[in-house]
């Protein structure tokens, strides 16, 4: 399951998605919103995508993962539009006969989605609002 | 000849518009395309060292040979997750 959605996500729906009888685990990464960046209380957020373009590089990211790992089934499913604070705005599951792949696929798949996938995040302050450059991020980690 | 650009993020607010279509002399490059959206749009200086290209939804290199029609979308650094 590779989607981008403007609603709330569905989490179990996901989940389900992974589902493998052969699987022995699966991993889920859910990636929250934030209230507070670089000491500033964030009000909410927006997410923007290139979508045939964010969609295409999803679908890589699992094949990829795929290939490098043992793994049954993979969904990445990422939230666009307005996202409350405290929300999902990226799920990923990973299934696999073993632990380890899942837990390294889907590691490697939110580390890629973050450096390639054309989708980008608005921070909204008091005072203003700002377009989040992850590479600065990088450094502030 | 004709391509299409597409902007997102902080280079649209910057070019005011989500996509125009825009007439390059034959051999240009991404990189010559920047340069002419930077005339036309001062404010894209300050981006123009770190957005990417993409050219038919694939990112290409600053040497990339453009083609009539290209679908061209100026990437600001992604922030997605």
């Amino acid at each position: 399951m590779i989607e981008i959605v403007s609603e709330k996500i569905d989490i179990t729906k996901i989940l389900q998605s992974v589902e493998d009888n052969s699987a022995g685990g699966i991993d889920m990464f859910i990636g929250t919103t934030r209230d507070n960046s670089k000491g500033k209380s964030v009000l909410r957020l927006e997410y923007e995508a290139y979508i045939p373009m964010a969609l295409k590089k999803m679908n890589e990211i699992a094949g990829e993962a795929k290939t490098r790992w043992n793994i049954k089934k993979i969904s990445l499913v990422h939230r666009i539009g307005k996202v409350e604070i405290g929300e999902a705005s990226i799920v990923i599951a990973v299934s696999s006969p073993h632990r380890k792949e899942a837990f390294e696929a889907c590691r490697y798949a939110i580390d890629t989605l973050k450096k390639i996938v054309p989708i980008w995040k608005k921070e909204f302050f008091e005072d203003g609002e700002v377009w989040v450059d992850a590479r600065e991020e990088k450094i502030l980690s | 000849m004709n391509i299409n650009i597409k902007f997102f993020a902080a280079a649209k607010e910057v070019a005011g518009k989500e996509e125009m279509q825009f007439s390059l002399p034959s051999s240009s490059t991404a990189s010559s395309l920047l340069d002419l959206l930077v005339e036309q749009f001062p404010g894209l200086q300050e981006w123009k060292q770190y957005v990417r290209v993409a050219v038919n939804q694939e990112y290409v290199s600053l040497d990339y040979a453009l083609n009539e029609n290209d679908e061209v979308a100026i990437i600001p650094p992604v922030s997605g997750g």
